[in-house]
């Protein structure tokens, strides 16, 4: 992947070339960027990626439609339940089963959790890029308890495995509701502590102001979606626009931002939370009684045909585009990852910046590498 | 705009176009010579205002490969899938990634899996995979590895 010729041919016109990763401790994982810098601004960044490559979408051509779900929670590690999600609503949709109200509220918890672990993750993370260790403790403490909601209810902390075409796999723990509300108790104070530690940080705003800064224009032609894409003013909450459960009877705002910069990707993130907050509070007293399951054949065969569903993740829109041949696997699955999307416009977004910049920027696209392989 | 709407303003832009229904979403079948004065109407039109390329991939039908295409407008929100079928043995499309740059990307990602050449296309190389992969495209149905095994 790091090829030779590149450093050739750049370095005679004076330019210097670095590689950044694939092991690199801002790079979240093991992507490789090779930078070509004038002095110390950025005249090009190239992404090199596939270490983590794994071809889940070939893979899933001899997985079965219950067994593929499986394997795309380890695409999207921090999202494992949404992913999951994703692909049971293309399930459903193309064998047009009806998932007990029961099963919504709970998969729509689930997924704001989830949310909000992943979002506390890039917090403290994103905090520890731009040289601040302690927000990582702080972050890491409230998602330990949304980690063992999950442990509880799901049986694992991170690739949950829980949603099942036509429902989810088991009913929930008796603790579920009480440990759901301690934590809403206890986040609602942490949050301002957030605020207190980084938000109106003098250091952090003059780092993220007016870095990376992203045109409405820009994110539409290169895909971008979620907190990126809001973070320009451009409306792209699947969850609003195309609702899918029960997020059309849901109060929540869509956290919308006009600065384009990091900032604005910052606070987009972290009103999400709130909002994922607000979520949770109105179903955790209101899960419905009833079935957890919809009742399904053994064995499941798609009709003939091409499904597409998409879902807001915590990084933006995945779609699931299946094609089917009527047979029990399909015959070609593509994820529409948004992590893809949203790499494809750092170079872009850094071109002409200093390096120095560089992580505070890519910090807010919220990359996860398995995401952007498959 | 309902898909009804679409299909009238479409055949008009487009009379050789075939169309798919039945579908959530408006199908066209264009012949890959159209594609890029198509896709620069589809972007262009006032109507239409095709500007988010969401999701671009093929498919290998094992006679031909099939490029699909997601299309949606931010500002009406109506959505249009395109598909194109290729020669197997010569598959070979213009990029659109001038128009959507999110292509860039994603045609590089169908160029090392199917072996679809983009012409026209600033960076044709390999994007996931290592050195060395040219010509042997895992996504293709009748690939076989058995160092690099896939199929599980």
């Amino acid at each position: 992947m790091y090829r030779t010729t590149d450093i050739l041919t750049s370095s005679t016109s004076g330019d210097m070339v670095i590689n950044v990763g694939p092991q690199h401790p801002a790079t979240h994982g093991v992507l490789h960027l090779v930078i070509t810098l004038n002095g110390e601004t950025i005249k090009k960044i190239e992404p090199h990626l596939g270490y983590i490559h794994r071809s889940i979408e070939k893979m899933c051509e001899s997985l079965t439609y219950r067994q593929f779900i499986y394997v795309t929670s380890r695409m999207d590690y921090l999202s494992a339940h949404i992913n999951n999600h994703a692909c049971a609503l293309c399930v459903e949709k193309g064998l047009q089963i009806e998932v007990p109200p029961r099963a919504q509220v709970v998969r729509v918890i689930l997924d704001e959790l989830t949310r909000i672990a992943s979002h506390e993750l890039w917090w403290g993370a994103m905090a520890m890029d731009l040289g601040a260790f302690t927000p990582f403790f702080h972050a890491f403490r409230e998602r330990e308890m949304i980690n063992e909601i999950m442990e509880e209810t799901c049986g694992a902390r991170l690739t949950m495995n829980y949603i099942v075409p036509g429902g989810v796999m088991m009913d929930i723990h008796p603790n579920f509701q009480k440990k759901i509300k301690e934590f809403i108790v206890l986040y609602k104070q942490k949050i301002n502590e957030y605020h207190e530690l980084v938000t109106g940080n003098v250091i952090f705003e003059n780092r993220m102001k007016n870095i990376g800064t992203l045109t409405a224009e820009q994110v539409i032609s290169y895909g971008c979606s979620g907190p990126v894409a809001r973070g320009s003013g451009v409306k792209s909450d699947i969850r609003k626009l195309y609702p899918y459960e029960i997020y059309d009877k849901l109060d929540f705002e869509e956290a919308l931002e006009t600065g384009g910069d990091s900032y604005a990707r910052y606070l987009i993130r972290m009103r999400e939370m709130e909002q994922s907050i607000k979520i949770i509070e109105q179903l955790v007293d209101n899960i419905p009684d009833g079935d957890f399951q919809a009742k399904t054949k053994a064995v499941l065969k798609l009709p003939k045909g091409e499904f597409y569903t998409s879902v807001e993740t915590a990084r933006g829109e995945l779609g699931v585009y299946i094609v089917s041949e009527g047979g029990t696997t399909p015959y070609r699955i593509k994820f529409r990852s948004p992590g893809f999307s949203n790499l494809s416009i750092l170079n872009d977004m850094v071109k002409g910046g200093k390096i120095g910049d560089l992580i505070a920027a890519m910090g807010t696209l919220d990359l996860v590498i398995p995401d952007i392989d498959r | 705009m309902m898909n009804e709407e679409l299909k009238n303003l479409i055949s008009e832009l487009l009379p050789t176009a075939v169309f798919e229904e039945g579908n959530e979403w408006l199908g066209v079948n264009v012949e890959p010579q159209d594609w890029l004065a198509f896709a620069q109407q589809l972007s262009n039109n006032d109507l239409l205002k095709f500007d988010s390329l969401f999701c671009l991939t093929c498919v290998d039908w094992k006679t031909h490969l099939t490029m699909v295409y997601h299309l949606r407008s931010t500002h009406f929100r109506h959505h249009l899938v395109v598909k194109s079928k290729l020669d197997r043995n010569k598959a070979e499309i213009e990029t659109v990634s001038h128009i959507w740059r999110t292509a860039e990307f994603h045609e590089r990602e169908v160029y090392e899996m199917f072996g679809v050449n983009f012409l026209n296309h600033p960076d044709l190389r390999l994007l996931i995979l290592p050195d060395g992969w040219e010509g042997k495209n895992p996504l293709r149905k009748d690939f076989e590895d058995p160092v690099n095994m896939i199929k599980l």
